[in-house]
């Protein structure tokens, strides 16, 4: 700061601009460097993220596919020593599941959702919430202890229900914070236009709000409902699996994770080969629930000008 | 489905909305001051101010939308046609209906513009579809809008522009065939051509119906009211015809404020 005799402009020191400049040109090779690196770093993590999934898809693929024929999703298993057979019962045990678990799950968890988002500050919905949290973070076996201890020990036995009971339980939690997370993105410029025209609070929820978020939960419930289609332990004291064709609700009922889980423990080459199979059946319906998620998202109205 | 209660004769117009000390708080904060205010019914007046002068807070006071904020509190009195709009027999939900409003960003649903229109006078019962498409008309031409859009009823309103999209929060408001009509700075986010379509369409509407705007545009305040009111720091500083605050006010604050000296 040199307040000497006042010139035309600000006296600047060149010296110290060069110097200036010469330090941040070091300094510009360094951070070219240094951002390289980063770069680096982050593509790896990027793929090393997904490197599971693939490896997984070309393990399934290289050992299971050979045994996937029409054959496979019609029939039923075969016993031991034979050879041929399919895990019939075992898909369509595991979409009835899926269905009583939704029919439990979506709606509990949508409402759940929609009070969390609608009462964000209250302390009920604070506890929920947090508990809500909890219950997600359950390990899924305690689920199943818990389902077998409350329905299968009191009727004395297994049945698809308490497995789909379970496997909503298991739900709930997930679709409850989608939800909410939608909801909250949800303007509120819409609510208040909605509430200015003279709809009443429960009116504005169910109409504008909901039906703006839609989208967001549809996906949400989807990718819940790929989340339990996968899960095993709750099933294994619940729906217990059964080797026939069964759709009865208070039976026992056949699941593809179930399926693979015994197959997979036999000594049978023939049950293993089975258990590849129904992995990779698995894993596509979990991707095509995934798929459907995703056009989901892309709503009517949405987008456009504003 | 509420059905319409006859009001009992009062000795003003329909559509007078008169604040008496009437006071607004957030929480501990509060925002307005005692302020007394009449609105007279077929005009326009127009709220000036700067920035969190309490403009929009007033405002929302007369269809109540600030009682949604939790903590908030009022004192003082609201009257519309000589009812206290905060009484306990007063049902919010056909206040609004009574009283329209239009916000500052236009905020139509996404859904198809018939769909916006009817939305109001759906929930008032008008089932039947003939009915509807004649409330859902009236309403658009009213708004300036009918041209537009009548061979695109069934598309998504999100289509239309900015301009379009703040007429149609207009003819929503309309379609509730209400007595007030409240706008929250409804041009500030748009072009001058479509400010001009709002103006005009104000001052059609002012023959039927009592509009209180919000503005930052003084020139605006100056061309679309009848009264102005200036607000400065949760008080009513001054109210006068509109025509007397722009040439002559008598506060000194206002003058300021309206030659831009402040604000």
């Amino acid at each position: 700061m040199t307040s000497s005799t006042a010139p035309t402009r600000p006296r600047r020191d060149t010296g110290v601009r060069r110097a200036t400049a010469l330090r941040t040109a070091g300094t510009l090779t360094r951070r070219r460097a240094v951002n390289a690196l980063m770069q680096g770093v982050m593509y790896v993590a990027a793929l090393l993220a997904v490197l599971p999934l693939l490896l997984i898809v070309w393990h399934l693929a290289r050992e299971g596919a050979s045994s996937i024929s029409l054959d496979f999703f019609t029939r039923m298993p075969k016993p031991v020593g034979e050879v041929g057979g399919g895990m019939g019962n075992a898909i369509a045990g595991t979409l009835v599941l899926l269905g009583v678990a939704s029919a439990i799950g979506l709606p509990i968890g949508i409402g759940a959702g929609l009070y969390l988002a609608e009462q964000r500050g209250s302390r009920l919905a604070t506890s929920v919430r947090f508990l809500s949290d909890v219950l997600n973070g359950l390990p899924s076996i305690v689920m199943g202890i818990f389902a077998w201890q409350f329905l299968v020990r009191p009727l004395g036995h297994f049945s698809a229900t308490a497995g789909g009971i379970a496997l909503g339980a298991m739900m709930i939690p997930l679709v409850t914070r989608t939800t909410e997370e939608m909801i909250r993105l949800v303007p509120t410029s819409l609510r208040e236009a909605a509430l200015a025209l003279g709809y009443t609070r429960w009116r504005t929820s169910l109409t504008v709000v909901l039906r703006t978020a839609l989208p967001g939960i549809v996906t949400g419930a989807l990718v819940a409902v790929a989340r339990i289609a996968g899960e095993t332990a709750p099933l294994l004291f619940t729906a217990f699996g059964n080797q026939f064709w069964s759709l009865a609700l208070d039976q026992p009922i056949s699941a593809l994770p179930l399926q693979i889980f015994n197959y997979a423990i036999s000594p049978y080459d023939e049950w293993h080969r089975l258990a590849w199979a129904g992995a990779l059946v698995l894993i596509g319906l979990v991707l095509i629930i995934s798929l459907i998620a995703r056009y989901a998202t892309r709503s009517r109205y949405g987008g456009g000008g504003d | 489905m509420t059905t319409p209660v006859p009001r009992p004769p009062s000795p003003v117009p329909p559509g007078t909305i008169e604040a008496r000390t009437f006071s607004f708080y957030y929480g501990e904060k509060q925002a307005l001051f005692d302020l007394d205010l009449s609105m007279p019914a077929r005009s326009v007046t127009a709220f000036i101010g700067p920035s969190g002068c309490g403009k929009s807070t007033f405002l929302r006071g007369i269809n109540r939308m600030n009682a949604l904020i939790p903590g908030t509190r009022h004192s003082g009195t609201m009257l519309l046609d000589g009812e206290d709009l905060y009484a306990r027999e007063m049902d919010v939900v056909q206040l609004r209906q009574r009283v329209g409003m239009v916000f500052q960003r236009w905020n139509a649903f996404p859904k198809s513009i018939y769909d916006n229109v009817a939305y109001g006078p759906r929930i008032n019962g008008a089932a039947a579809r003939t009915e509807l498409d004649e409330i859902v008309e009236s309403a658009l031409r009213r708004a300036a809008l009918w041209d537009e859009v009548k061979d695109r009823l069934t598309q998504s309103a999100l289509g239309l522009s900015g301009g379009q999209q703040q007429r149609l929060c207009i003819a929503r408001a309309l379609a509730n065939d209400p007595e007030v009509l409240l706008l929250d700075e409804p041009c500030s986010a748009l072009d001058p051509i479509a400010t001009l379509k709002i103006e005009e369409l104000l001052y059609e509407l002012k023959a039927e119906l009592t509009i209180v705007i919000v503005t930052h545009n003084l020139q605006q305040a100056a061309r679309v009211s009848d009264q102005t009111a200036f607000f400065y720091l949760g008080r009513l500083v001054e109210v006068d015809a509109t025509e007397r605050m722009f040439t002559s006010p008598r506060e000194e604050r206002t003058e300021a404020y309206i030659t831009g000296r402040f604000g």
